[in-house]
């Protein structure tokens, strides 16, 4: 293993990296932070000499998608650079150590490495009985969880499911499972949200935060705002035909061949907050409406209970039938229609019948 | 003296004229105008506004020779400015107007006397008073209406409407700086959405009672309507007080 207090830079030399690279990939990250050519060689000199800062990441209630996609990162690229930028003293998904050793680690860390390390959360905590439904190394996971966010400097919210709760805390929730912001109060919580958030995104927040020692600038929900701060119908590529009113209306239509926008069937691109349509997934191959199929909004808090996937806006179940906005509309416009039509029709037999007795009582 | 605009100061305001069956002025040419431009404005809103939510059956043809949405929705947000802004110089009227200038903005709840000239008022509508009473200004479950109804969705459409409009304006816009905590307190992008497009159908609720009431009213109360919001003048059909 490497010397905990060595930079990232003397890490990636002793890899074989050149320094030409290095380069390279600092202003590569500046610039996919949205940051000028001067931000580079600020992030070079603070990757050269500052002490890598020490990672523990934790699962909880997860599927895993996150570090899957994490793992996938190709500017940075995961091997060479991420796993030897931070120092991921902990992750028990992906670290080679095991059992007690593993355990371990996290309490040598949160001695060692007091209020400096970071904790990144992968994953949310049930707390239905008691946190039994999530119980890793013997203690439920809340448990855990709370144990090393108290000594931590800043704590990364992985995905949807640690933002937002994600699909464990969808309706009826039965594991009671809760954010983690719901857990941790007295922390500052970075979300980065996603069913799983893009793997530059991710490592993108994690450059950002080493190269500072800071936070990056946070929107009203926390989710940072160089890659939260629009939505993807701002920047798809699809605009264009959403702008000049083609839409695909079937799957298979001319318009879905054509490649018109997917707003009818149901695309929720104009309401989700996130970096696809212009960061893109798998090294910038594709994202799911270049594919053909609408968002989803997977990185919207509850987007398991806003309805259909394939309709823009959420039906409203309150009237036990499941009825969208313009149904309603509609119903409540035909029965105030016969209302009126039968008050209009009572108030000309009263007109008529008044203007009668006027008469009589007139002669 | 504050006013609770029932059916005694009516009669008040009658006989101060030395002719009983006078015709006062009760809508100023700035409400009336303001009237007018607002029912056009909001008219344009629900048309452009069901049409986003619901687009029309798609256009052949290069997507660059073609804007059918993009139109739809600068329709939509330049009608919406005018609404705003003939809001503000309504209100602006408010404060320099006569004193039905202002009824649209203050309901007075603590008045019993009120209270139960709404409740006589609805008795009327559901025929069981024969005679409507009198009055210069809007009567009380009209009033109640206005207020109730119409300026709270009219309010809610226009704070919506322009968190809508700061999602794409942007962070570093004013309509963010000015609506932005819209976005926050409905939570979710979507859930705005929806509300405001529920809105729509607020407004069109309001609008179907409101010209059915008024051209009912016009025919079946004791003074004019339809001609008071166009000329301003209100005439009363008998002297009876
Ligand atoms: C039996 C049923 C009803 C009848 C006969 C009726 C009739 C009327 C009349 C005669 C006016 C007075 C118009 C004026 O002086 O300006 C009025 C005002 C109004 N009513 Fe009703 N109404 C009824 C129920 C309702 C209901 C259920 C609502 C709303 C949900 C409503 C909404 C309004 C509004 C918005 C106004 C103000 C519009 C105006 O002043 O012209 N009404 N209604
Ligand atoms: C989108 C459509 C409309 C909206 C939102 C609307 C709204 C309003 C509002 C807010 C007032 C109160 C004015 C004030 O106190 O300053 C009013 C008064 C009035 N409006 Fe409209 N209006 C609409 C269309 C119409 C139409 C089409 C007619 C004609 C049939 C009409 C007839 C009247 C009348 C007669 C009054 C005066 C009521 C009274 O004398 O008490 N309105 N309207
Ligand atoms: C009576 C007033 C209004 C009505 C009835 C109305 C109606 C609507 C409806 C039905 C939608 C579609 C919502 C959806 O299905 O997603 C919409 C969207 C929108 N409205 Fe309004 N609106 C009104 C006022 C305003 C105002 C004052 C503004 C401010 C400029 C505004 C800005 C917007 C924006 C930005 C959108 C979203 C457009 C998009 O998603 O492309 N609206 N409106
Ligand atoms: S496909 Fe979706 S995100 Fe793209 S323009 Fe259409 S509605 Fe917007
Ligand atoms: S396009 Fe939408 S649903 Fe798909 S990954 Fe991006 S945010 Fe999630």
């Amino acid at each position: 293993m490497f010397d905990h207090d060595d930079s990232f830079y003397q890490v990636i030399r002793r890899q074989g990296v050149s320094r030409r690279s290095f380069l390279k990939f600092c202003s590569l990250t500046a610039a996919s932070l949205g940051l000028g050519p001067m931000v580079a060689s600020k992030m070079a000199y603070a990757l050269e000499t500052k002490p890598r800062i020490p990672v523990i990441w934790l699962h909880g209630l997860e599927c895993t998608c996150c570090s899957e996609s994490f793992i996938r990162s190709a500017h940075p690229l995961v091997k060479d650079v991420v796993l030897s930028m931070i120092s991921l003293d902990y992750d028990d998904t992906i670290m080679a150590a095991a059992g007690y050793q593993a355990e371990e680690i996290l309490e040598e860390t949160k001695a060692r490495y007091k209020g400096r390390y970071i904790l990144a959360v992968e994953g949310n905590s049930p707390l239905g009985n008691d946190g039994m439904y999530c119980f890793p190394g013997g203690v439920p996971f809340v448990e855990k969880l709370k144990s090393m966010a108290a000594d931590a400097q800043a704590v990364i919210a992985w995905g949807s499911c640690a933002s937002n709760g994600c699909i464990q805390a969808a309706k009826p929730n039965p594991t009671q499972a809760v954010p983690i912001h719901k857990v941790i109060t007295d922390k500052p919580i970075i979300k980065v949200p996603g069913c799983p958030p893009i793997a530059e995104v991710m490592t993108g927040v994690l450059t950002y935060m080493l190269t500072f020692e800071r936070l990056p600038e946070l929107d009203s929900q926390r989710r940072p705002k160089m890659f939260y701060s629009q939505r993807i119908h701002d920047k798809c590529y699809r605009r264009p035909h959403f702008d000049a009113g083609q839409y695909v209306e079937h799957w298979d239509d001319e318009g879905a061949r054509k490649g018109y926008c997917l707003y009818k069937m149901g695309c929720k691109g104009p309401t989700t907050y996130n970096a696809c349509s212009t960061v893109r997934w798998n090294d910038g191959v594709s994202f799911p409406i270049q594919s053909g199929h609408g968002c989803i909004g997977c990185s919207e808090e509850g987007f398991w209970d806003r309805g259909s996937f394939y309709s823009r806006l959420t039906d409203i179940t309150q009237f036990g039938i499941e009825k969208n906005a313009d149904e309603i509309g509609a119903g409540a416009g035909v029965v105030l229609g016969a209302a009126v039509a039968a008050h209009a029709a009572v108030s000309a037999v009263k007109q008529v019948s008044d203007k009668k007795n006027k008469k009589n009582k007139d002669l | 003296m504050t006013l609770n605009y029932t059916s005694d100061e009516s009669a008040r305001e009658l006989r101060s004229r030395a002719i009983a069956r006078a015709s006062i002025y009760v809508f100023e040419a700035p409400v009336r105008l303001w009237h007018w431009v607002n029912a056009l404005a909001i008219v344009v809103l629900m048309g452009s506004g069901y049409l986003i939510g619901s687009p029309l059956p798609s256009m052949p043809g290069e997507a660059s020779a073609i804007f059918t949405t993009g139109i739809i929705r600068f329709v939509h947000f330049s009608a919406g400015y005018i609404l705003t802004v003939a809001l503000l110089g309504r209100l602006y009227w408010a404060v320099v107007g006569n004193v039905h200038s202002r009824q649209l903005f203050r309901l007075p709840l603590t008045s019993l006397r009120w209270w139960s000239e709404v409740l006589f008022e609805l008795k009327w509508y559901l025929f069981l008073e024969r005679v409507p009473k009198k009055y210069v200004g809007h009567n009380p479950l009209a009033h109640l209406m206005m207020v109730s109804m119409f300026l709270t969705t009219l309010v809610f459409m226009i704070g919506t409407g322009f968190a809508l409009y700061s999602e794409g304006a942007g962070y570093d816009s004013w309509q963010h700086l000015l609506f932005g905590w819209i976005v926050t307190l409905a939570g979710n992008s979507e859930r705005l959405h929806l509300l405001h497009h529920l809105g729509l159908w607020m407004m069109g609720i309001f609008v179907f009672l409101h010209v059915y009431a008024a051209i009912r009213e016009d025919i079946m109360s004791r003074q004019n309507l339809i001609s008071t919001i166009i000329n301003g003048e209100r005439a009363f059909k008998d002297d009876e007080p």
